[in-house]
């Protein structure tokens, strides 16, 4: 079974990745980084990643999380986060990157967001 | 080799084998009696420091090992990685909390090894190479 499985669904031009697994140095964070390249490439750049069922995330995964933020930045899109776990909350406050991220804990509020 | 409180094994140098140590010694912190957010502190702490010696410190040179040493203290556990490497100074890794390193990709293991574990240090090994020492202790 993959580390890291990913399934997509779309909201309208908003595209929601499903995460399940761990994202960490090597298969989850490469997982990670192809899916966004490839969002970027079919032109869909409002992408929410719904972390939700990620139980576990290491530095190169928080580290592939800011990448892809800042990948669709570059393409004026727009990335944000939904469902963290507290583990995953403690990481990014550790980090200081919940101040860079937009995070949400309902789906709902998180797609009215991107308008 | 192993005795009752001490555990040193090898892995080779691919991101693979980094899951290996961190199961290793999370057993090893269970049979200690470490728990839950405690278990889950050693498994960042050792990832990321097992991490950082085969990327960095091995460079993923698969002809070079991490060798890894669990010690059982009175009040916790003793982990020491050692990588075969040219070494780094710890000092001059850039925060990456300072706000112009916040959307770099890279650089936040340091910070979640002294994040959760009770010590960290690095120093160079007389037989080269750099040796990671961390302490987690038990309530």
């Amino acid at each position: 079974m993959a580390e890291l499985n990913i399934s997509e669904r779309q909201a309208g031009d908003i595209t929601i990745l499903d995460m399940d697994g761990k994202v960490t140095i090597g298969e989850g964070s490469v997982a990670l980084r192809n899916t966004i390249r490839r969002l970027l490439g079919e032109g869909k750049k409002k992408i929410l990643l719904n972390l939700g069922t990620v139980g576990y995330i290491d530095s190169s995964g928080i580290g592939e999380l800011v990448s892809s933020f800042t990948a669709v930045n570059k393409e004026g899109g727009s990335l944000k986060l939904l469902n963290l776990t507290q583990k995953i909350q403690d990481l990014l406050a550790i980090t200081k990157l919940l101040t860079v991220f937009d995070v949400f804990e309902n789906e709902g509020d998180a797609l009215a967001s991107y308008n | 080799m192993a005795t009752d409180n001490e555990t040193k094994f090898s892995i080779v140098s691919t991101i693979e084998a980094i899951d290996e140590a961190v199961v290793r010694t999370v057993e090893f912190a269970t049979v200690a009696g470490f728990r839950d957010d405690a278990i889950f502190g050693i498994d960042m702490a050792v990832r990321e420091a097992v991490a950082n010696a085969v990327k960095h410190g091995n460079k993923l040179d698969s002809t070079k090992m991490v060798e890894i040493t669990l010690i059982g203290l009175v009040n916790g556990i003793e982990i020491m990685i050692r990588d075969f490497g040219e070494g780094f100074d710890v000092d001059q890794v850039p925060d990456p909390t300072n706000p112009e390193n916040l959307l770099k990709a890279s650089g936040r293991g340091i910070l979640f090894m002294h994040n959760f574990v009770d010590q960290v240090a690095w120093e160079r090994h007389v037989g080269g190479g750099t040796i990671v020492r961390m302490i987690k202790r038990l309530l």
